[in-house]
């Protein structure tokens, strides 16, 4: 079995790394600092880290104003608060002027579990996405958490992270180069091309393996940079395989499905299955009957790319 | 004085002919608010019209950013960019957008527009001025309508608990709104009150077009020693054109050829 950790963990974790190479860093949380994991870096540095209390849009309000004075703010909730309740501060006070703010959310998808269907954040990457001057990222473990947390120092704009509560699998060891816009590739096929992102990147490999017993050869990509996505990655994809399948802890309107969507209708049309939340909110129960009732399993990936295959 | 009392006039002159030329606008906010951007621009703030980006320079934010007319005449008067500019306000690819945009025109530290954003933001740029030790002041204007924005007061709260002395922000208190009479609307008073029960130093200035009362209280205001100030001033929306006082009408429109005409002869009498 994996090494597992989540990629929240993962933030607060590296956060602490970075802001030792970045006096400039500063972190805002609103309330929920033991949650995000910001408070590791609290604990390194009490006078860098502010606790807005539960006031979200004032969280990003702030954030933009320590933006103009040449900080590197990041703010943590959890996505459903900060892509929600603040989206349109996020819109028009760091976007807008283009103001370099990290906006790092946790907490996002189905894998809330128990909270249920108020927060679990569904929508976050279709509305970040929409929005202009933003780079949208989605890391798929805890060493692409930390190689997206380095880029996004590099990025002089908004940019947004979105993170999990739950455990997920160790995919990439150190070597892992992330590069702003570019996916990675997991796997190697010629049927069929799932393009995952998040935590659906290791349902993804294990679907990929079932598909391989039943004598489909599907490749997988990693999307971790959404915006930019990576056009030609998933115009190559469509050429040589034909058929693609996305899958993503969100729902399939707006999010990398959309996005996949989008490129396949200007690029290079090809059949299309999008494996996410279809139109729903969520609910509570534990992770795993969760993701099975919302059909975020391997089976669900395998079942979606014999679809796609078939109408090829 | 009469340096100051000349500046807004021409102030006020350009606020009613770049609206009049727009056919667009906010007039009656903008008007109301002149006298406190003169005072901080020519007297009170420490800028350099040749070095916007100054890096211990004194910021102002628009938190009212509908009132950009009054903001743009300032830092046209100022020096900031050229007069004639002014003429562009709203026009497809001018540099004055309907509301400022800190990225298109030099002097404007924040793109505001959105109500109850601004006081936020400028909070966060009090915190950096905090934790680097400066000595600069954050300016922020803020309409009496906008404290209806929940927003203003999740940073009022803030600015008190992380005692941010260096955050002095007007309140615009005109008592009118777009749809009419802000206590009929929805009242924000007692707005005094309200600020000093969030930690806040308060100063009442009652008449907000007085260059005297204004200086006090800014003057005061700078002394705080480890709370924000707000200094409430009354003033009359529209002030100095008789058809557009205190009249919710001028809050977001602009005036013909006609009316501009008559304006201007009322300002330079």
């Amino acid at each position: 079995m994996a090494e597992k950790k989540a990629t929240r963990q993962a933030y607060g974790d590296y956060l602490v790394k970075l802001g030792e190479k970045n006096p400039n860093l500063v972190v805002l949380d609103a309330d929920l600092s033991g949650a995000t994991k910001t408070n590791i870096f609290k604990k390194a540095y009490p006078e860098r880290h502010f606790n807005v209390g539960i006031a979200e849009a004032n969280l990003m309000g702030m954030a933009a104003g320590l933006a103009t004075a040449g900080k590197v703010p990041f703010a943590s909730t959890f996505a459903i608060f900060g892509a929600g309740r603040a989206y349109e501060i996020i819109r028009n006070s760091i976007c807008y002027p283009k103001l370099n703010v990290k906006i790092a959310l946790t907490h996002a998808g189905i894998s809330v579990g128990e909270d249920g269907g108020s927060h679990q954040s569904v929508e976050d990457i279709a509305l970040m996405r929409v929005l202009p001057n933003m780079t949208v990222l989605s890391p798929a473990d805890a060493i692409e958490t930390e190689k997206m947390l380095e880029a996004a120092m590099t990025i002089e704009g908004p940019v947004y992270i979105r993170l999990g509560r739950s455990d997920v699998p160790v995919l990439f060891d150190e070597s892992y180069h992330f590069e702003l816009g570019k996916a990675s590739m997991m796997k190697s096929g010629s049927d069929v091309t799932i393009i995952a992102t998040g935590l659906m990147v290791a349902l993804a490999m294990e679907a990929a393996d079932q598909l391989k017993e039943e004598g489909i050869s599907a490749q997988v990509i990693n999307m971790g940079s959404i915006k930019p996505i990576d056009v030609d990655a998933i115009k190559q994809a469509a050429l040589t395989t034909g058929a693609i399948v996305t899958a993503e802890e969100h729902s399939i309107i707006g999010g990398l499905g959309g996005a996949v969507a989008e490129v396949l209708g200007d690029e290079a049309p090809v059949p299309l299955e999008r494996v996410g939340v279809k139109d729903l909110f969520g609910q509570s129960g534990k992770v795993t009957p969760l993701m099975e009732k919302y059909g975020l399993t391997a089976n669900a990936i395998v079942a979606a790319a014999k679809k796609a295959v078939s109408r090829k | 004085m009469a340096f100051l009392e000349e500046t807004v006039r021409g102030i006020r002159k350009d606020i009613v002919k770049m609206i009049g030329k727009a056919s667009s606008g906010h007039p009656g906010g903008s008007l109301s608010s002149a006298e406190i951007l003169t005072l901080l621009y020519f007297e009170q703030m420490n800028v350099d019209e040749n070095n916007p980006q100054k890096e211990d320079r004194d910021r102002f934010v628009l938190s009212k950013g509908h009132a950009a007319p009054v903001l743009y005449a300032t830092l046209a008067a100022k020096g900031f960019f050229p007069n004639a500019e002014l003429e562009n306000l709203r026009q497809l690819g001018s540099i004055l957008q309907g509301h400022p945009d800190m990225n298109k025109v030099p002097g404007v530290d924040m793109s505001t527009g959105s109500l109850g954003q601004g006081i936020s933001v400028a909070a966060g740029m009090a915190l950096a001025g905090k934790m680097d030790n400066k000595s600069h002041k954050i300016y922020a204007l803020l309409g009496d309508g906008e404290l209806q924005e929940g927003l203003v007061w999740e940073a009022a709260m803030a600015a008190s608990h992380y005692q941010l002395n260096n955050l002095i922000a007007f309140v615009d208190n005109n008592n009118l709104q777009i749809d009419g009479a802000i206590c009929e609307v929805m009242s924000p008073f007692p707005i005094d009150a309200k600020f000093e029960a969030f930690g806040w130093n308060v100063i009442t200035v009652e008449d907000g077009h007085s260059f005297d009362e204004l200086r006090t209280a800014v003057e005061a205001a700078k002394k705080s020693e480890d709370k924000p100030t707000v200094i409430i001033c009354k003033t009359v929306k529209g002030k100095c054109v008789s058809f557009m006082e205190n009249n919710a009408g001028w809050h977001g429109k602009g005036p013909n050829a006609e009316e501009v005409k008559q304006a201007l002869a009322e300002l330079e009498a």
